[in-house]
């Protein structure tokens, strides 16, 4: 077993952990986060996005040991100080991006990511960059409008389809 | 324009606050206090004889509080099937048993052998790798046809042979039909699989079994579409459980899209588990579990010939189907090749002629059963691929072919034994052509010719059948329940409502859409309504979420829940208003009498129902609740023109979609947002079909594609933008709202005017290719272009 301890949402946590556990599980079992989901167990969906010192990662390919040190945000910690939905939370919401809500914290999480990298991304940028995580529901083409919405592009055109 | 929050108005959906905030609850969120952990041992061979399976070891493993064989189960039911079919002779089905753990035998790669229950699921699994199942392999019967030749294996030994049903319809048109064809002016034939598919929702099945000994209940959480179906089916006949010691709840499920109709081993087994441990026990699939243990889709395999006259009107057509059920009889796998596809052959046109044969085989694979569409996306594409060849063969428009063949008068009672009660399928036409350019194609493929690209434009016109019932008919065609749906409409003293739905929502929305109608017949605002489901312990029994039921038969369950309620609720009002209830009118949330300016408020009315110091108790009791139970009187017949745009790349074969729009007639619509969602999911699905997914199975049984490394679930970059419209609106005639159902649409449409996009850009590049099955993978698309074999795959 190993301590770690970690700063998950702006607060310190720790908890004793094996060496084979993953990051996702000491989320969700240990913290009790269930926000993150588990879609797979090859790293190919994308619903454990989290974000890990900044940077978006599966959370499903990561050990919490290596978290240790590590400053962690996962979707509970994505909403406005106040509670409300954030702008991509709310563009989500906005343009019906989400069904039954399963791919959708990883979705928010890797989106999150792809405005600090690309704060103007086009459709092609937005496709390209959500590869790495499925969504069953809804064809993405709400998700692609709900984050360029987000990043301040006008949709109407598109809106319009 | 509609109200805000009524009828009608894209409302944003309230649901979706706690999936973006992470406070969703699905069933893997729940952790019950004590919980053991269930690990499933599976089969890794597709058939093969039990010798023994020695489990000493594993016991004996850290953690581990048993380990459960089929000796366990000894006098457990097996997992039910819920539709008997009867065939073309009156004989009904061969119906095998489905243990809930194999019995001597195991039959498909996945199949469960042993199940591990420990303290810690890590525990759980180092133990199944202690469990030596002693296992001799039989061969495996993959091939549909094979299967069935004589002496073939056989995947049930107690069975006569690997055929489950030979099904005819209409048995009467047949010699009819054989004639129209022999004496046909042309015939065109088509040979072509449905390629077997899995739904793959993101959230993997999860099962949590709980029983308290103190009242003798138990409770499973499930991620399940229809939780009352469930209750019945595990409760009454695999674990003799009376429904009222038993509470079946199916909080938040991520997906469905078919998979999580089914009652399924897990569930039987965790809740069996809880009870004989004294422990809640979980189980949570993994992914590669759910590839090989989730009900897979699809699998036919047919010949279909369509007969036209010298003016090319369709005079006939027969279509011959093997369709695999897999090892076992999942819950409604047999209706699904039989009266969901048998009754939607005529399509949208009015061929006076039609036979259908159906053969459903037994393999050594994962059971199959409905997957979004279910039995309609297999009529319609080969339909919609055989009326697009005859069209290249005769040298006509296939819009032409099509417009010339369309039903055009309502109702209109097909020869596969349904009627259409309204529709107008010109008009989806027309609005698909403009949606699609139509006019500028030849431009764009010039253009695309330039580019060195042969570009394609494909169609296909649908018909679905949505809210399968009356229960009567159902009943007669083999259904083992009735396909009504319910409702409770909750009114609470001080005016807000609570609905109970049999419906269930696992993605669909339904808090949102259903709250809507609510509030557009009270006029009270719609966030005073919220919406129950999922849990058989809160609503009356309910039928659940599944072809595109539940506003045409869950919407309409509430809307005469909600009518008693206002019935009610206006006597109330004439009461307080010393006024006659004639004349009592709703609007706005305020009862009036009519020709005058009393007027008192809904709340005033609750309130008096539930505080009846001023109430004509001497005709009606306090109170505010009603039930209702809708069973449907007919079908609902959505239908639309799906047009697909391609470009093919003649040097590697793969195949770009440039453009992609749908026109639906879903008769009226609630929330155009989430209907246009909900085609857009079907589409994803469709497209996915038709271009990249496909469920292999080797020659031994070996699933090959069982990760998402080798199947090939369609990402964000695959699909294009869509253009949807669904303003061509014929409304249902016979349900209180005039609404269709959207879920399936999508999934339908969409595959035949992919794959006929594909063959004209080919056959406009010059290549004679008369069919590609799908998926159209470039491997497959560049073999047809160059005429080569395909090497095996
Ligand atoms: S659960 Fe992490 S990528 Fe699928
Ligand atoms: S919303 Fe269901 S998987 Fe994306």
């Amino acid at each position: 077993m190993n301590r770690i301890e970690l700063k998950v949402n702006g607060k310190t946590v720790s908890g004793e952990v094996e060496g084979r556990t993953l990051l996702v599980d000491f989320l969700r079992q240990t913290l009790r986060l269930t926000g993150t989901h588990v879609g797979c167990d090859t790293s190919q969906c994308g619903a454990c996005t989290i974000h890990m010192n900044g940077m978006p990662v599966k959370s499903c390919s990561v050990l919490a040991a290596e978290a240790d040190g590590a400053e962690v945000t996962t979707i509970e910690g994505m909403a406005n100080a106040d509670g409300s939905l954030n702008t991509m939370q709310q563009a989500f919401q906005d343009f019906h991006g989400l069904q039954c809500g399963f791919c959708t914290p990883g979705m928010v999480m890797a989106a999150t990511a792809l405005l600090r990298e690309n704060p103007k991304p086009s459709e092609g940028e937005i496709r390209h960059y959500l590869e790495g995580n499925i969504c069953r529901c809804t064809g993405y083409h709400n998700i692609v409008k709900a984050i360029q919405a987000a990043s301040g592009q006008d949709v109407t055109p598109v809106a319009a389809e | 324009m509609p109200k805000d929050g009524g009828i009608g108005a894209s409302t944003k959906r309230r649901e979706d606050v706690r999936f973006l905030s992470g406070t969703g609850q699905y069933t893997d969120d729940i952790n019950l206090h004590g919980q053991a952990h269930a690990y499933f041992l599976r089969s890794d061979v597709a058939h093969g004889t039990i010798n023994g399976i020695d489990t000493e070891a594993a016991e004996a493993m850290p953690g581990v509080l048993k380990v459960f064989t089929a000796k366990d189960f000894e006098g457990v039911g097996g997992v039910p099937c819920g539709w008997q079919v009867t065939d073309r002779f009156g004989e009904v089905m061969q119906e095998p048993k489905h243990p809930v753990l194999a019995e001597g035998r195991v039959r498909h790669v996945g199949d469960p052998i042993a199940v591990v229950v420990a303290e810690t699921l890590a525990q759980a699994r180092d133990a199944a790798e202690a469990i030596v199942p002693d296992i001799s392999d039989l061969p495996a019967v993959v091939d549909l046809k094979a299967a069935l030749e004589d002496g073939a294996q056989k995947v049930h030994e107690e069975l006569k042979s690997n055929l489950c049903y030979d099904w005819g319809f209409v048995e009467d048109n047949r010699d009819a039909v054989d004639e129209a064809i022999r004496n046909a002016h042309h015939v065109t034939t088509l040979e072509l699989r449905n390629n077997r598919l899995i739904a793959n929702p993101m959230e993997p099945r999860v099962a949590v079994g709980d029983y308290n000994r103190a009242n003798d209940e138990h409770t499973l959480y499930t991620t399940s579409q229809n939780p009352h179906v469930i209750r019945l089916l595990m409760g009454a006949f695999v674990l003799g459980i009376p429904e009222h010691k038993l509470r079946v709840v199916a909080p938040d499920v991520g997906g469905g899209f078919g998979a999580k109709i089914y009652h399924y081993a897990e569930e039987a087994f965790c809740t069996f588990a809880a009870k004989a441990l004294g422990r809640p026990v979980k189980w949570t699939s993994s992914r590669s579990e759910a590839f090989m243990s989730d009900a897979h889709g699809r699998d036919h395999v047919t010949k279909i010939e369509l007969a036209l006259d010298k003016d090319n009107n369709f005079t006939a057509l027969r279509t011959e189907t093997y369709a695999n059920m897999g090892a076992y009889l999942s819950t409604f796998a047999p209706s699904i090749p039989t009266w969901l596809h048998g009754t939607l052959m005529a399509g949208n046109y009015k061929t006076p002629l039609i036979y259908v044969n159906v053969k459903a085989v037994f393999t050594n694979t994962v059971p199959v059963d409905a997957y979004r569409g279910a039995g309609r996306p297999e009529a319609t594409y080969q339909l919609e691929r055989v009326v697009d060849q005859a069209a290249r063969e005769l040298g006509v428009s296939p819009i032409e072919l099509r417009r010339q063949n369309f039903i055009t008068e309502f109702p209109y009672a097909t020869p596969v034994a349904v009627e259409y009660d309204t529709g107008d399928y010109h008009a989806t036409m027309d609005k698909l052509l403009e949606m699609t350019d139509h006019a500028g194609f030849e431009a764009r493929a010039a253009e695309s010719k330039k580019n060195g690209k042969l570009r394609g434009f494909g169609l296909a016109h649908y018909i679905e059948a949505c809210g399968i019932a009356p229960s009567n008919l159902v009943g007669q065609l083999g259904a083992r329940a009735g396909l009504y749906e319910s409702a409770t409409v909750r009114v609470n003293a001080t005016g807000s409502i609570s609905v109970m739905t049999g419906s269930h929502s696992h993605g669909q929305g339904h808090e949102t859409t259903f709250a809507q109608v609510i509030s557009e017949m009270i006029g009270i605002d719609a966030n005073q309504v919220d919406i129950i489901h999922g849990d058989t312990g809160r609503g009356p029994m309910g039928m659940g979420t599944y072809g595109s039921r539940s506003i045409a038969v869950g919407g309409s369950a509430m809307v005469r829940a909600a009518e008693k309620v206002i019935n009610k609720a206006k006597k109330i009002a004439a009461h307080l208003m010393e006024a006659s209830e004639g004349d009592i009118e709703l609007k706005d949330g305020k009862f009036s009498v009519a020709g005058t300016d009393k007027e008192v408020a809904w709340g005033d009315v609750t309130l008096a129902a539930y505080v009846p110091h001023n109430y004509p108790l001497e005709d009606i009791e306090p109170g505010l609740e009603e039930t209702a139970f809708y069973d449907p009187a007919n079908f609902t017949y959505p239908s639309g023109a799906y047009g697909c745009e391609v470009e093919v790349d003649p040097e590697t074969g793969k195949v770009e979609i440039v453009g992609f729009a749908a026109a639906d007639d879903f008769g009226n619509v609630i929330n155009p947002m989430i209907v246009e969602g909900q085609v857009h999911g079907g589409l994803a699905q469709g497209i996915g079909q038709a271009l990249m997914e496909n469920c292999a199975y080797d020659a031994d049984g070996q699933l090959i594609s069982a990760s998402y490394m080798d199947y090939a679930m369609p990402r964000s970059s695959d699909l294009p933008m869509f253009k949807v419209d669904h303003s061509c609106v014929t409304p249902c005639t016979h349900n209180p709202l005039g609404v269709k159902g959207c879920g399936e649409a999508g999934a339908i449409g969409s595959p035949p005017a992919v794959v006929n996009a594909v063959l004209d850009a080919l056959n406009r590049g010059g290549h004679k290719v008369a069919h590609i099955d799908m998926p159209t993978s470039p491997a497959r698309v560049w073999a047809a272009m160059n005429k080569t074999p395909m090497a095996a795959e």
